[in-house]
């Protein structure tokens, strides 16, 4: 017992302040990435044929879709121009698939749920996690967000066993055909109003796994989708950032800068 | 017990190497079973067996047996063809040797071929053929939408229950459903029927976009890409003849320990939740993290990412940045060794973690079983020192073994792989080896096959990489260590209590991404 009270006071406390502090990202870290369309010479397309899941196009423009993006840095190699880097910006969650399209503007972050939605699940969210085929390291790092860096309980939002129990689904993988079936009756099993979120870029998209015919391509078209994360997997803090904007905990644009946080 | 003589039909390979594929002996079909069955008592142990079709529409058998002690791999294979309306068909293995359970079911899956005598003839997967042939157990029904579906082994009796559990389980984790036949708490069998995770990888390790193909191998299991991308890369590397520098390999030693790291402390934390021991839980929980940390570090992904490639490393670990993260292994080596020793002080965790969910030395021989799993047996296996490739040619790890094949021995020798992958961490991290981190691979060789094995943190990846005659990828088979232990969970279970599940299951961990494909 004693050796178990040491142990515990020389852990200390070990909770990341976020979102009032942010948590030092390494250099080489991949967030948001930065595109400069004006760098690029005329019909190259060096970095789309470099992408390995088909990102990136470039005819009427470069465009990145950060739906589709594994964040792998081929493109980056690729370009001879310097056109594309990655910054260090976690915040990556949209509320609408076509805002994860970069276009050399500023990306539309992901707003608060409507008012009657916010008014239900702002202060206590509970969400059923639905792993459709994905690779595992997107399911990781959500569970990373239950650990004592990161006690995500303090927000109210709780990761619970039985659909009926939840407001909604947290959905990794490709939906793989062979879950296809489950993901449906677990959405069916949660009671109204309900949400969905989707995580990585193999629920978005497909990820690396698109055009397989074992896999739906992403959870589009099968389900209604509240909040987009995307990363491959996204860091935890990526996806926090995301569910603390969809329950209006932060508030801001992707300007540089403190975002609001409310508290 | 020794390799074949040079007179026998087998072909003697290593990790790393390729070889012509007109050079591997083919044997007939109606005698594979038996000749690959005999290479088992030379001390044989059956670390692969695919199969893949041929230009001529029958398909090949090919069977890799490991001599762990000698270093070597042993192929043959067999065509295996229908003759006179009747399927095509083979005598099959696993009735000799259980160890080969899975990968006939999944060649039976694959292509329709049966094997003749299996005792366990179940889908594995549940996917159509992939030469539209029906398998043994009828042609594949889409209209059927789940691999729920399956005709479980029932026990019949008063007080006889079953328990169903999954694919959606109550945890953030994989699908795949577990079937309990039970008496009280007592569990008489247990079944697992996979492949909800089934995403069609292997056509895709041959996509043109050779980055796609890398990304594929590292998400075939995510929570072990650098173990997965090490195997891969070796196998492409062997092809294309290219020797990485000693600084890139270093770089790969230091990548794959880590992911070990993150993973054990991991599993030894989420043990101590499912017995309810929460301190240890909540501090392993959060240095988990810590060791993830280290990998973005080091390449930008917590999960070892776009790090490893054909040729070398992404990323280099410049002598500043060796020594700040040489500093805080420094660091978690005293934090996760005060934890451990406060933990496995505890009776109350020795008394959970011992005599629950034991599988026998004999067990594991027979299925085959590999990674932590097979060492908490007494089986001395790890590719680091069997086969050593890369680091571990030059920096050898001493292999983790323990005895009672229990929760506790897999627990022990987690902590004992920490305590090695520390000790290695802080000598490589104080090394300078020289070389350029990355060369381009160049092209592969003809008609050949090359091999690639890494020991990832659960056990034995193992890729097998086929050419054209252009040099062009033509066929890769990608295996993760899960398939070799998922049968080795189900035996554990045999008289635990139903309760012991989650323990005993979290004790394996075994990947259901890397099983489906």
């Amino acid at each position: 017992m004693l050796k178990i009270l040491t142990t515990r006071w020389k852990q200390g406390h070990r909770t990341t302040r976020f979102p009032l502090e942010l948590p030092t990202l390494p250099p080489r870290f991949r967030g948001r990435p930065v595109l400069e369309p004006a760098r690029c010479a005329d019909g190259c397309r060096a970095c789309a044929d470099a992408c390995p899941t088909g990102a990136i196009t470039t005819d009427g423009g470069l465009q990145l879709d950060l739906g589709r993006c594994v964040f792998c840095t081929e493109c980056v190699d690729a370009c001879p121009e310097g056109a594309i880097t990655y910054s260090t910006d976690h915040r990556l969650a949209t509320r609408r698939r076509a805002d994860l399209v970069l276009a050399g503007a500023e990306l539309q972050l992901a707003d608060r749920l409507a008012d009657e939605l916010h008014a239900l699940l702002g202060r206590a969210l509970r969400l059923r996690e639905v792993c459709a085929g994905s690779c595992n390291a997107c399911d990781l790092d959500t569970n990373v967000l239950n650990t004592v860096g990161w006690d995500l309980s303090r927000f109210g939002i709780h990761f619970v066993a039985s659909p009926r129990h939840a407001d909604g689904l947290v959905v990794t993988g490709a939906i793989s055909r062979n879950m296809h079936h489950a993901l449906r009756e677990t959405y069916a099993a949660v009671p109204e109003p309900r949400i969905v979120i989707a995580v990585g870029a193999c629920a978005i998209s497909g990820g690396p796994f698109r055009g397989s015919p074992d896999v739906c391509d992403g959870v589009e078209g099968l389900l209604p989708v509240d909040l987009y994360v995307p990363g491959c997997p996204p860091h935890p803090l990526t996806l926090l950032d995301g569910l603390l904007r969809l329950i209006g905990r932060i508030q801001g644009k992707a300007a540089e800068g403190v975002d609001a946080v409310v508290p | 017990m020794s390799p074949s003589s040079a007179s026998a039909p087998w072909l003697t390979v290593r990790n790393g190497q390729c070889v012509d594929q007109a050079a591997v002996p083919s044997v007939s079909s109606g005698g594979f079973a038996e000749h690959v069955v005999s290479a088992r008592g030379r001390g044989g142990r059956l670390a692969q067996l695919f199969g893949r079709r041929t230009p001529e529409g029958g398909v090949m058998l090919y069977a890799v047996v490991a001599f762990d002690h000698a270093g070597v791999l042993e192929l043959c294979r067999t065509p295996v063809e229908s003759r006179g309306g009747e399927p095509p068909a083979y005598p099959c293995l696993t009735a000799h040797w259980p160890a080969a359970q899975a990968f006939e079911r999944e060649i039976a899956e694959q292509y329709g071929v049966h094997p003749l005598g299996h005792p366990w003839l179940k889908p594995l997967r549940y996917h159509a053929t992939d030469n539209g042939a029906p398998a043994p157990w009828g042609a594949f029904d889409s209209s059927k939408p789940i691999p729920g579906d399956y005709p479980f082994y029932r026990v019949d009796g008063e007080e006889v229950h079953e328990v169903a559990v999954g694919p959606v389980h109550a945890g953030v984790i994989e699908p795949g459903h577990f079937r309990f036949q039970c008496h009280g708490e007592e569990v008489l069998h247990l079944e697992i029927a996979l492949g909800y995770e089934r995403r069609g990888a292997e056509p895709l390790l041959l996509h043109p976009n050779a980055a796609r193909s890398a990304l594929v191998a590292e998400t075939i299991a995510g929570d072990a890409s650098v173990g997965h991308a090490l195997a891969y890369c070796a196998a492409l590397e062997a092809l294309a003849g290219v020797n990485i520098s000693s600084r890139a390999a270093a770089i790969r030693g230091i990548a794959l320990e880590l992911e070990r790291l993150a993973n054990h402390v991991g599993d030894l934390g989420a043990l101590c939740t499912d017995i309810g021991f929460l301190p240890a839980s909540a501090f392993l929980g959060r240095l988990r993290g810590e060791f993830l940390s280290l990998t973005l570090d080091v390449c930008g992904s917590r999960f070892g990412r776009n790090l490893l490639r054909p040729g070398g490393v992404r990323f280099d670990i410049e002598s500043e940045l060796a020594a700040a993260l040489r500093a805080r292994v420094a660091g978690l080596q005293k934090e996760v060794q005060q934890v451990l020793d406060m933990m496995f002080a505890q009776s109350s965790v020795l008394a959970r973690f011992e005599g629950t969910g034991v599988l026998s030395h004999e067990q594991a021989e027979d299925l085959g079983l590999v990674g932590p799993a097979a060492r908490a047996c007494g089986c001395r296996r790890d590719v680091r020192c069997d086969h050593p490739l890369g680091i571990f040619r030059f920096s050898h790890i001493p292999v983790s073994v323990e005895t009672t094949g229990d929760v506790y021995a897999r627990a022990v020798v987690r902590w004992l792989e920490v305590q090695r992958s520390l000790e290695f961490l802080l000598e490589q991290l104080g090394a300078k080896p020289e070389g350029r981190i990355f060369q381009p691979p160049g092209a592969l060789r003809p008609n050949a096959l090359g091999v690639g094995l890494a020991e990832t943190w659960r056990g034995e990846a193992m890729y097998v990489a086929f050419t054209d005659d252009a040099g062009r990828l033509s066929f890769v088979k990608a295996k993760d260590p899960s398939i070799h232990n998922w049968f080795g969970l189900a035996q554990a279970l045999r008289g635990m209590a139903i309760s012991d599940f989650p323990l005993c299951n979290k004790s394996f961990n075994l990947s259901y991404a890397g099983h489906d494909l």
